[in-house]
């Protein structure tokens, strides 16, 4: 992983200048959406890179080893070998960026993705994902279990009772807390900002996080009723930027939910190219959130390749 | 029409050739560099092939054979012997079309077809207006991809912004006109068409400013005659073919093509009865000599310079994108871009960092490319003078940013850039730049922004960027400007006014407000179409031909005796000028004698001269900013005050009347009593015309509020001295403006006893002035004199020549009668109709978007 986010202290002098006028950032959002259109070739390239950035996710009550399984050998295999030959990209180690499964299936994905002699990491939610509404002390123990486990990243979601009622302190204490559980692991923090209010508590939220030591935040557990918005994205991105600014550590920013199609994903990565730079547009400071994104990803591909649109069956389903 | 069908043709053509050599390439090799690029070393997004001349517009130009000519009375008009001028694709400098080179008979063809065409246009129902003007939306939308890629080739203005803002803009504007014609006769009940509007383009934005002139006029009854600047033409004479297509009957919208002396040439001829201009101060001061006593009437929508202020409690980030928007958009050389950064000191390094790091992610190039945020200059001489001015900044001392990564070889491209360290004494500040140079300046609080904001001689539009509310709308009404964006920029909207004051003109474009500027009252004749005979430089220059008093003459008043029965002498009655709340000495130390109706002198008044017009002004600034402030309430109270003390003196000023006029003892009393009448009619006035809430596509609140002209100086008419001139007064001073009042010459008296009574009346020293004397004299310096706002004038066709001429100094709002028909100052329409309100205001629009809920 990257340098690495070590944290500061909390600095809530930052926090109470914080401002976010919501229009202009609609506007913005808007505009960033039309305005870098890529075509041909490089929409294919852009494509494969959103691919290397996912962390291709199931997260159901459903979820059993048999397609936790089967997620891992799509992760290995995220485009089909022929479609990456005919691009001349069979050798590039073309994978997704993890696996993102819940704590009590990471061991079966561990074990998968050994099977498959395959080093993708396995992320894991953690903390009561998705409400984060039980107590400290069973969320921590969570991270703890999912690290001995295996898992080499733990996606935790905040506490948004402490962000509605301003309790920024005890905020950043918890996710404080959090970071120490995960000991080597990667922590992505998830805000769940479709539940924060304003986007001005967006902004001030993944101040903290990122205060706190995260080494990624991310937008949403996919379970709130509005998730990874462009403009949710945009007040991030400027949070990363102006923490990066402030303290040199660059932090990993990872939209998820209703991250759907080939088009949204190149959204986001030009959202990143704009705001952050070319330095965010790798794994190990972006990833996308998604479990049906792939699938979507993978019909341009072969669009691309073969003039053709393909049929859902054409692919290998994940 | 038949190049709609080849161009279908072509198009299908074309798309087969592609998909052949598709298929010949087979399936596509990602090259190494896409990789990379995306991996992100270094470099840009994906820009792999230049852009081709679009088949849809190659159709419509090689359907006309590429040869335009003028659009004159629903056809081509192609006279022979023409000159040709070549618009090029301004990346590339291919060759698009030629056109022509008119002369004055091809503007005498156009002006007689417009004519022509008003007497049916003009008398056609609102509702058939509606229909045609509807129609033309309508129409204009199905070719809006053919307009966009049309406008963007002819102006350099990005594809993007031509198809994303210009083009939905201008068929919204058809739409909201269309609805204004249709309700003409509710809406504008009192007013009719002018006739033959004549509309001069800019070259930036050709398309929305053709639509924000064209659409008002036709909707109230108007046609046109448009000649588009000489190098952006192509756009104005497709919609012309548009409107044509469309069903708008012959002669109402004519395009003549040309240079700038034909612009001249159209502006010159006689039988039109409007000018409508965008473009250059320069060239609108010149156009405002130019049709001085006409009778013309001018809008005029010039330059600025807009402030974009932002605060420390603003969203530096939001303000960052919407300053790279507002400023960059069109290379800068849109009029109301905002082109002066005035930043609060203590955030000034934060926002120029983020600023910076913005420009870097601008990219330049073809207008036609989508991804692109910049295209080309106009020319090569432009990047020159623009060069030069950023040399001499720097020279100045200082900082120059440029942010040069993305700019193509070769082409006029300029790259973007921002100066900061400069002074408002440099040349870069004071003058205002085409091109994507922003000059940045700090301030230290809101008031010093406020002052920094004001001090330029243009008022067009401003930007307020902080999420303070009570900050933000104080500032917005304390900027002398035509349009605010609070936390925005650029915003605009068919349902809003748009335009500028001081010498970024007058005049509004879009909403209610555009349509005055085609209209004239109901009851109006257009005044004296020939222009005075006049050197406007000579007239009026000095105080007058009438000797000094002659203390040989006998016509001495003293022979009155105030009792004829004890052959007493009466008190000498000279009346003093009143300026500042008091009496003063002219500072000619001479008088005028009055005249009674018999002959006999009545009294003497003060002959004032152009110093007690400065002294008259400066007090009236004085008072002006408080008097603005003064509520709506306080203002009516004063007012029904002035009523109140004047019925006090009803037989007196009556008899005055009597004596000086020759009214019949009834006569005076009814124009006393008329007096207080309309006294009591502006004071019910005070509360009632602030403003409205304009229905714009804006998620919020855009506003438009009237507010006053400034210092207005009013030269009073012979007819009814009294009722005239309390006329003119009122309505003036109660929507908030101070005055400077020339009474009539002949019958001075009444407005001069009327000191007496603003003295008892409350009335706050500065807001009236009184000078008498030679009233054009007087006028003229009143026009002259730079910080007057507005000049009306109700005298003589010389004097109305002459105040026309010397407003283009500042450009400032003048009103004047053109010496011709007698206004009925006792008919209610014509001695208190809504045209005084429209003069004694000017409408500034604020646009504030709202919204912070989110989500749950």
């Amino acid at each position: 992983m990257a340098a690495g986010n070590q944290g500061t202290e909390l600095d809530l002098s930052w926090l109470a200048r914080v401002r976010v006028n919501q229009p202009a950032v609609l506007r913005r959002a808007e505009q960033i959406q039309t305005r870098r259109a890529v075509k041909k070739n490089w929409q294919a390239a852009w494509l494969l890179r959103a691919v290397t950035c996912i962390d291709l996710t199931t997260l159901s009550g459903d979820d059993t080893p048999s397609n936790v399984c089967r997620l891992c050998y799509k992760a290995k295999h995220p485009i089909r070998e022929d479609l990456l030959q005919a691009m001349n990209m069979h050798d590039k180690g073309i994978t997704t960026a993890a696996v993102c499964v819940y704590p009590a299936r990471v061991a079966d994905a561990v074990k998968a993705l050994r099977a498959a002699n395959c080093d993708i990491p396995v992320a894991s939610v953690a903390t009561g994902f998705p409400a984060g509404q039980t107590a400290l002390k069973t969320r921590l123990e969570e991270i703890r279990i999912a690290v001995e486990d295996g898992a080499k990243e733990i996606d935790v979601v905040i506490n948004r009772t402490l962000v509605l009622t301003g309790q920024w302190e005890v905020l950043f204490e918890e996710i404080r807390q959090f970071r120490q559980a995960c000991g080597e692991a990667h922590m992505k923090t998830i805000l769940g900002t479709g539940e924060l209010g304003s986007l001005t508590n967006v902004y001030k939220a993944s101040l903290v996080a990122m205060m706190a030591g995260s080494d990624f935040i991310k937008t949403s557990t996919g379970k709130e009723a509005v998730n990874a918005t462009v403009p949710v994205g945009l007040v991030m991105v400027r949070a990363i930027r102006d923490f990066f600014w402030r303290t040199g550590y660059k932090v990993g920013f990872k939209p998820a939910g209703g991250i759907r199609t080939a088009k949204d994903a190149l959204v986001w990565l030009s959202l990143i190219k704009e705001e952050l730079g070319d330095e965010w547009l790798k794994p190990e400071l972006f990833r996308l959130g998604a479990s049906s994104l792939l699938a979507d990803i993978e019909r341009q591909i072969y669009h691309h390749v073969t003039g053709r649109y393909a049929a859902y069956h054409d692919l290998p389903m994940a | 029409m038949d190049w709609i069908r080849q161009m279908w043709a072509k198009s299908q053509k074309e798309r087969g050739v592609a998909g052949e050599e598709e298929e010949t390439n087979g399936p596509r090799l990602i090259k190494e560099e896409a990789w990379n690029l995306c991996k992100g070393l270094e470099g840009d997004p994906p820009n792999d092939t230049s852009v081709q001349e679009p088949p849809l517009l190659k159709a419509w130009l090689e359907s006309h054979g590429r040869s335009f000519g003028h659009f004159v009375d629903g056809k081509w008009l192609k006279p022979g012997g023409r000159e040709t001028y070549a618009t090029k694709n301004p990346t590339t400098g291919e060759h698009l079309a030629t056109t022509l080179q008119g002369n004055g008979e091809d503007v005498k063809a156009a002006v007689s077809a417009a004519t022509n065409a008003f007497q049916i246009w003009g008398q056609q129902s609102a509702h058939v207006r509606a229909r045609h003007l509807y129609n033309v939306a309508r129409n204009i939308q199905k070719h809006q991809r053919l307009l966009s890629l049309l406008e963007s080739l002819d102006s350099g203005k990005l594809l993007r912004d031509a198809r994303d803002a210009d083009l939905p803009l201008v068929v919204r504007h058809f739409y909201h006109y269309a609805g204004w014609a249709q309700l003409m006769e509710v809406e504008m009940k009192d007013w009719k068409p002018l006739g033959v509007v004549a509309v001069l383009l800019p070259r930036n934005s050709p398309l929305l400013t053709l639509a924000w002139k064209v659409c008002p006029a036709l909707a109230m009854g108007n046609t046109v005659v448009l000649k588009p600047a000489s190098s952006t033409r192509l756009t104005a004479l497709l919609l012309a073919e548009l409107c044509a297509q469309a069903g708008l009957p012959p002669g109402v919208l004519n395009v003549v093509t040309g240079d700038q002396g034909l612009g001249e040439a159209l502006a010159a001829h006689s039988d039109l009865d409007q000018v409508a201009f965008a473009g250059s101060v320069e060239a609108g001061r010149s156009l405002r000599c130019a049709t001085a006593g006409t009778g013309k009437k001018l809008s005029l929508q010039l330059g600025g310079k807009s402030p974009f202020i932002v605060f420390d409690s603003a969203d530096l980030d939001s303000a960052v994108d919407g300053l790279v928007d507002a400023f960059w958009l069109n290379q800068g050389q849109a009029h109301n871009a905002g082109s002066q950064l005035l930043l609060q000191e203590s955030i000034a390094k934060d926002f120029i960092q983020r600023l910076k790091r913005r420009m870097g992610q601008l990219r330049v190039g073809d207008s036609l490319d989508k991804a692109m945020d910049l295209g080309a200059l106009a020319d090569e001489k432009q990047r020159d003078a623009i060069e030069s001015l950023v040399v001499e900044a720097r020279a100045e001392g200082a900082e120059i940013f440029q942010a040069w990564a993305a700019l193509p070889s070769s082409g006029p491209f300029y790259p973007p850039t921002l100066i900061t360290g400069v002074y408002t004494t440099s040349r870069c500040v004071r003058e205002e730049m085409f091109g994507p140079v922003l000059i940045s300046l700090t301030f230290r609080t809101a008031k010093e922004a406020v002052a920094l904001g004001n001090s330029t001689p243009y008022g067009l539009a401003a930007s307020v960027w902080t999420e303070t509310l009570p900050l933000a709308l104080e500032v917005a009404r304390s900027l002398q400007v035509g349009t605010v964006w609070i936390n925005g920029h650029n915003m605009l909207d068919a349902a809003s006014a748009f335009g500028g004051c001081k010498e970024s003109g007058y005049g509004r474009d879009g909403g209610k407000e555009s349509l005055y500027e085609y209209v004239r009252p109901k009851w109006e004749i257009r005044p004296c179409s020939s222009a005075a005979d006049l050197n406007c430089k000579t007239f009026a220059t000095s105080q007058g031909t009438e000797a000094p008093l002659n203390p040989g003459e006998k016509r001495v008043p003293h022979s009155v005796t105030s009792d004829p029965d004890r052959n007493f002498p009466s008190v000498d009655r000279t009346y003093k000028l009143y300026y500042g709340g008091a009496q003063k000495r002219p500072d000619s130390m001479s008088s005028r004698a009055v005249l009674d109706h018999t002959g006999k002198i009545l009294a003497y008044v003060a002959d004032g001269s152009i110093k007690d017009i400065r002294n008259a002004v400066e007090a009236a600034h004085k008072a002006a900013p408080g008097w603005a402030k003064q509520t709506a309430h306080t203002r009516a109270q004063i007012l029904y005050y002035l009523a109140e003390n004047l019925e006090l003196r009803r037989a007196e000023v009556a008899s005055q009347l009597e004596a000086l006029t020759s009214v019949g003892r009834e006569d005076a009393l009814r124009e006393v009593d008329l007096s207080l009448q309309r006294l009591f009619h502006w004071a019910a006035y005070s509360d009632k015309y602030g403003g409205t809430v304009q229905e714009t596509v804006l998620y919020g609140a855009s506003l438009l509020f009237r507010e006053p002209v400034g210092v207005v100086g009013i030269t009073c008419p012979d007819e009814q001295p009294l009722l005239s001139f309390i006329s003119l007064l009122a309505p003036a001073i109660i929507r908030g403006n101070c005055v400077v009042m020339v009474p009539s010459e002949r019958y001075p008296l009444p407005a001069l006893d009327f000191y007496q009574v603003l003295d008892t009346s409350d009335v706050p020293g500065g807001v009236v002035n009184i000078i008498s004397g030679n009233q054009d004299h007087l006028s003229r310096g009143l026009a002259e004199h730079q910080d007057v706002q507005a000049v009306w004038y109700f005298g003589s066709k010389e004097g109305s020549a002459a105040v026309e001429w010397a407003s283009s100094g500042n450009l400032k709002r003048t009103w004047v009668n053109y010496g011709a028909g007698r206004r009925c100052w006792s008919d209610l329409q014509e001695g208190a109709g809504e045209e005084f309100l429209y003069q004694a205001t000017q409408c500034k629009s604020v646009w504030m978007p709202m919204g912070d809920i989110f989500a749950n």
